[in-house]
């Protein structure tokens, strides 16, 4: 087994908790000294520095979200003087919240300490040379990759993202070994390399994908194409950038860099913590950030945190790749529905993704009707084989659920689109 | 014989943009129907200009599929149709069956998808029944 830094990562939980809690109550006091935003949260909620006495006494603490990020931009959440700063990231703002999060030397350091982890735990060595095709500039993933790959000895190749024919004359000639870029892009890279030929040039051994949301079908179809093993790594500009959590050899969940940073999953709807193996929010606490330090920041990712022993010796925590959002959670008949596991299921069947929600509440009680669409493949000319197909979709899905939507199979391109992207879900019982 | 079938929303107007579509490309129409459930249709036709229509259909977005059904040629007179339906019995499973214009005088030809065009075929000849595919 490779590690980048093996006393940390596979440290004693009791010596990994050590840590945290002492490095928590440092981070409480500094926060408290130094942001006044946060400070009034806690004067508000009745909490001091000196009440965080174990690191259960972490829920005391109240919560940050990305509006209050919003309500602090731009400089509301330093947590350091600017001039020990010496750089900034930024989400992309799509949601119209865009978020700077600065950064000290220190924390450059540590941000690149965790890449490190996940880049040699996906066999990143002196010998290795890393493709980073992840944007560079305010969007962390570029930056964050290359100061990993860095540190763990790699060559790294600062693609940025796009142009793919350069892209694979760069993997060719220089015999890239690990490519790290978004899953998705690098499905495209796959078909491209087989379309003209590169495939059969490529040095590629293993891969870093991360920044969207994908499933194990993208992983397979990837690691198929590509003759690579696939890795997952979980990140937020809010809490640095991708690194929070990455995976190991085992592929069984993203191990929480856990001296760096402290994970809950709280119920999105009561805020209450939920035990290790319950579904929730996963709520992360950097406990030694200095520019933009982040406590008990929600995520809004819902996921499952598993703390059994893994197999590849590391002793931190595993997070499972984010089930959905929080925001996107839709509460149908009592039970928490998100519309990613519609996708899954959709995926696992064989169908294309395309597909819409419909909520209504009818006598009290919620309908919930799923319209998907067909390709030319599993149309029928009979309705009995159509209708059996619905049945059978719908069966999947109850499956999955734990609920029975009604499933309407319907002809493509009939699910509206605004610009281009789907309206997922439609909730009529909103409007009364 | 091939017949091509098309999904159709069960909506106004849908059915008239199909049939439009085709008439425009001069498919002509030499049997169909219609299988309905509450939101959709499968509109089944059969014409000489197969390829042209699902040409046509599939570059403006339709689901269309080509099917081999059976067809089969009986008198055109009472009783034909049960002496069919006897000669099927429990042994085929008829989906569904529709009628088909006929330019010879005392001839009536019926469209038949069945789950087995083969033994179809088998057990109607059995019976003195012609059919083909």
């Amino acid at each position: 087994m490779n590690y980048y830094q093996p006393e940390i990562e596979t440290a004693s939980r009791a010596e990994l908790q050590k840590i945290q809690l002492e490095k928590l109550q440092k981070q409480v006091a500094r926060v408290y000294q130094n942001v006044e935003y946060y400070r009034a949260k806690m004067d508000a909620a009745g909490v001091k520095p000196e009440d965080i006495k174990t690191l259960e006494d972490l829920s005391k603490l109240p919560f940050l979200s990305k509006d209050d990020l919003r309500d602090a931009y731009p400089f509301g959440m330093l947590g350091a003087p600017l001039k020990d700063c010496v750089r900034i990231q930024s989400t992309s703002g799509t949601t119209g919240k865009r978020v700077i999060a600065f950064y000290t030397q220190n924390d450059l350091n540590l941000w690149g300490d965790c890449c490190a982890r996940a880049v040699v735990a996906a066999g990143g060595t002196n010998l290795d040379v890393v493709q980073v095709c992840y944007g560079y500039g305010l969007f962390t993933g570029g930056q964050g990759l290359d100061m990993g790959s860095t540190k763990a000895g790699c060559m790294v190749l600062p693609m940025s993202s796009g142009n793919t024919e350069r892209q694979l004359q760069f993997m060719r000639d220089l015999n890239a070994t690990i490519l790290c870029c978004t899953p998705s892009y690098a499905l495209y890279l796959a078909d491209t390399a087989i379309e003209t030929g590169v495939i059969d040039q490529l040095k590629l051994k293993s891969g870093i994908f991360g920044a969207e949301a994908w499933t194990e079908e993208m992983r397979k179809a990837i690691e198929a194409k590509l003759g690579i093993k696939a890795y997952d790594i979980y990140g937020l500009t809010e809490l640095s950038g991708p690194g929070v959590a990455f995976e190991c050899s085992e592929q069984g969940g993203m191990h929480i860099n856990e001296d760096h940073f402290i994970a809950e999953i709280v119920d999105p709807k009561t805020d209450a913590v939920l035990p290790y193996g319950e579904r929730g929010e996963l709520v992360l606490t950097a406990v030694d950030k200095e520019g933009f330090p982040m406590l008990r920041y929600r995520t809004h990712d819902i996921c499952v945190l598993n703390p059994t022993p893994c197999k590849c010796g590391r002793t931190h925590i595993r997070m499972s790749k984010p089930l959905g959002r929080s925001d996107d959670m839709l509460i149908i008949r009592g039970v928490n529905v998100f519309p990613s596991q519609i996708e899954t299921v959709l995926i696992e069947q064989g169908y294309m993704p395309n597909y819409r929600i419909e909520l209504d509440r009818v006598n009290n009680t919620d309908t919930f009707d799923v319209y998907v669409e067909m390709d030319p493949e599993q149309f029928s000319d009979t309705v009995k084989v159509v209708a059996a197909k619905e049945k059978e979709l719908a069966q999947a899905m109850k499956t999955m659920l734990g609920i029975n939507p009604k499933v309407h199979l319907v002809a493509p391109k009939t699910i509206e689109r605004s610009e281009g992207k789907a309206v997922r879900v439609i909730d009529k019982r909103k409007l009364h | 014989m091939k017949q091509v079938s098309v999904f159709i929303e069960n909506r106004a107007g849908k059915l008239a943009a199909v049939t439009e579509l085709l008439a425009e490309n001069k498919v002509n129409l030499k049997a169909l129907s219609i299988g309905d459930s509450v939101e959709y249709g499968i509109l089944r036709i059969v014409t000489d200009e197969l390829d042209v229509a699902v040409k046509v259909l599939s570059e403006n977005g339709y689901l269309a599929k080509v099917t081999d059904v059976l067809v089969v040629k009986t008198e055109d007179k009472v009783g034909s149709l049960a002496k069919i339906m006897a000669a099927f019995g429990d042994k085929i499973d008829v989906a569904y069956a529709y009628a088909f214009a006929s330019s010879e005088p005392g001839v009536a030809l019926m469209v038949f998808r069945v789950g087995d065009n083969e033994k179809a075929i088998e057990v109607l000849r059995a019976a003195g029944i012609h059919a083909t595919l």
